[in-house]
């Protein structure tokens, strides 16, 4: 799960880390108010979405009156905010963060990852900040300089200071880093985080480390522990089809093909997309409902796979291990009942009672074609899918 | 012969009264494995599917010298269930369940390491030696006894892998769900050197999806330390950048970790890579002159 640019640099300030002072607002007014609250001549208005490249897309502008802040605010409320980082639609934008400017000497990286190579989570600092740090590791590796968190005794001061003496700190920067290191890394562990970025960290002209972006991405698995992050669920930035399936603990990633896929098992369902774009076809999604496979399940399943118009036909790719597929075969023709399912179904049971299966879906009168392999099945719902189409 | 469990592996269950953990203990023992007891917090001295329970994995393996534990329990307590078989001397943990905070595992992972212990997902379908022992969720009656390993990051698609040995004849001397998580307990270097080391494996199966660098790790072992022919298979080549795919550990994250990538190392370090998963039986055929029978 990824946070807003706002709650992240709330969270850093609860640990003590340096961040500008800012307020998310999501009226004109408010923004207006904010401005003359925090004070000065200058603020930064940023609008708030889960993607980066928001400064060329347009989101991110310096501002000289509380008047410009709340027309920025007016301009991209409600919006959405189209970056390389997003797709053609964009993402909508529904807070905007008004913040204090910070002038800048230089522009500094880090961020934190779980490295699943060597187990660990690895802090990665550069003096390459504020542009692409993928960019950074694939041009200029040597620029990447590396901190390994032993998960026994987590992170400690020294590792710290050896990255600030790397970067080319001096003198109280050290002191600072050290600390923003030791911030970050509780923060990391207490929070449950997959990964964290600022980027950039500046030194201020004043010579002091700054935190002016902040980007945090949530372990979901450790979701249920950290409730303080699940009320910071952002579910606008989400596609609204997956945060359906979500709440019926169904995986389902939107595609853009014309084929819907049903399967049990996240690797199978990958494999069944692979093997109907290796038929000439288009898999119109990602979907895993899951071991058990039950009528319910199946039946919103299908909702959820029906709700993209561009799917022509189903794939329904299920190998029962120890569930029984005639039972899962009247789970199909109720589905296929109950949300009536206009396009042609494919269907192929392997496992348990595969044969009993195939002959219930065989006598169900439904426009349900059973398939006797994967490859089967793959060639006819390409057919399928084309001949409605056509 | 066989990798990890056998007829003789004595087997415990961690969450045994719990409902996973009682279905799939029915079925471990109607498959033969020798199942000798169980642990639940709580529920010590009682008898579960004609077993012992215990309150402690410590209790349990001193009654049974248990030599492998099967964990059944809830993701928000299975780091607590890993370090508690570990420390009462259990020397291969198989942890089953799905959803467990990767933070956890980091840490169970590391003190696994240091005690010497083999730890086997979590979030897999578990191990079995068909015919003697299944530890896990796996449908014991798709598999026959025979001379393929198979290793393999997925649940489903082991079953797809196993059926077709099977229905080609040519059998299973071992199957190890390393599972879908990003730190899982044993990666595939770990069990390819075991099958390697196997006489009864003659050929080794192994299936990787997206995600990591674990099959290009695998691929660099495989051209230096593993003399037996390999088919493979990776799942993902329609997967989009940037977006989980069902397992917390299938994402293709900075570019990287693609499928193409993958096969691309695979196929360099000679191993006979399959682009259908229906030809993982053809594969095998192919490469090692065997007659489907």
């Amino acid at each position: 799960m990824n946070l807003h640019e706002y709650q992240a640099k709330s969270l850093f300030a609860e640990y003590g880390l340096p961040v500008s002072k800012g307020q998310a607002v999501d009226t004109p007014e408010q923004a207006a108010a904010a401005a003359a609250d925090i004070g000065g001549d200058r603020w930064v208005v940023k609008a708030q979405v889960h993607a980066g490249g928001r400064g060329k897309a347009g989101g991110v502008k310096l501002v000289n009156s509380a008047e410009e802040a709340a027309a920025f605010t007016e301009q991209w409320l409600g919006k959405k905010l189209v970056t390389y980082q997003t797709d053609a639609e964009g993402q909508p934008v529904s807070k905007i963060l008004v913040e204090s400017c910070t002038d800048i000497d230089q522009e500094l990286y880090l961020g934190a990852v779980l490295d699943r190579a060597t187990r660990r989570v690895v802090f990665m600092a550069s003096t390459e900040g504020g542009v692409e740090i993928e960019k950074v590791a694939e041009e200029t590796p040597g620029k990447i300089l590396k901190a390994s968190i032993d998960p026994l005794t987590g992170a400690q001061a020294y590792q710290g200071r050896d990255l600030a003496f790397r970067l080319g700190l001096q003198g109280a920067q050290i002191k600072q880093f050290t600390q923003l290191f030791m911030g970050l890394a509780a923060l990391f562990q207490d929070l449950d985080l997959a990964l964290l970025e600022i980027n950039p960290l500046v030194i201020t002209s004043e010579g002091n480390l700054h935190c002016l972006d902040g980007k945090i991405n949530i372990d979901s698995n450790a979701l249920y522990r950290q409730p303080k992050l699940q009320a910071m669920h952002d579910p606008s930035q989400e596609d609204e089809r997956e945060a359906q399936a979500a709440k019926w603990e169904l995986n389902y990633v939107a595609l853009d093909g014309n084929i819907g896929c049903m399967v049990n098992g996240a690797g199978l369902a990958m494999g069944t997309m692979d093997i109907v774009q290796l038929h000439g076809g288009r898999p119109a999604n990602f979907l895993d409902v899951g071991g058990g496979a039950t009528r319910e399940r199946v039946s919103e399943a299908f909702k959820i796979i029906l709700s993209d118009q561009n799917v022509a036909a189903v794939l329904v790719n299920i190998f029962g291990g120890i569930v029984r597929c005639d039972l899962i075969a009247e789970g199909v023709i109720g589905a296929v009942e109950e949300v009536g399912v206009k396009v042609p179904v494919v269907v192929r049971l392997e496992g348990n009672n595969a044969e009993l299966g195939r002959e219930v879906l065989a006598s169900s009168r439904l426009n349900i074609i059973a398939a006797d392999s994967l490859s089967d099945a793959a060639e006819k719902v390409v057919v399928a899918a084309s001949g409605d189409s056509q | 012969m066989s990798i990890l469990v056998n007829k003789d592996t004595k087997v415990i269950c961690q969450g045994f009264t719990g409902s996973q953990g009682t279905f799939h203990s029915e079925q471990a023992i109607a498959y033969g494995t020798q199942l000798v007891g169980g642990v639940t917090p709580g529920k010590g001295g009682q008898t579960h599917l004609g077993l012992p329970v215990f309150n402690t994995v410590q209790e349990a393996f001193e009654a049974t010298k248990a030599d492998a534990s099967a964990i059944y329990v809830p993701a928000p307590f299975c780091k607590d269930s890993i370090l508690e078989a570990a420390d009462a001397g259990i020397k291969l943990i198989v942890c089953i369940t799905e959803g467990i905070p990767t933070l956890d595992m980091l840490v169970a992972k590391e003190k696994c390491d240091q005690l010497g212990i083999r730890l086997i997902g979590p979030n897999c379908p578990g191990v079995i030696t068909p015919g003697e022992c299944k530890i896990g969720i796996m449908p014991g009656h798709i598999h026959l006894p025979g001379k393929v390993g198979i290793v393999s990051r997925s649940g489903t698609l082991t079953y797809e892998a196993v059926k077709q040995t099977t229905d080609h004849g040519f059998g299973q001397s071992s199957c190890v769900g390393i599972g879908g998580d990003p730190i899982p307990g044993s990666n595939f270097i770990d069990v390819l050197g075991m099958f390697e080391s196997d006489p009864a494996t003659e050929a080794i199966v192994m299936i990787g999806e997206i995600g990591g660098t674990a099959e290009e790790e695998a691929a660099a072992f495989i051209k230096q330390q593993v003399s037996k022919p390999v088919v493979a298979y990776i799942a993902g080549v329609t997967a989009p950048p940037g977006k989980r795919m069902g397992h917390a550990g299938a994402i293709i994250s900075g570019g990287k970790g693609t499928a193409d990538e993958k096969f691309a190392a695979l196929s360099d370090a000679g191993v006979k890579t399959v682009r259908s998963l229906a030809d993982i039986g053809a594969g095998l055929s192919e490469i090692t002159g065997w007659a489907a029978s």
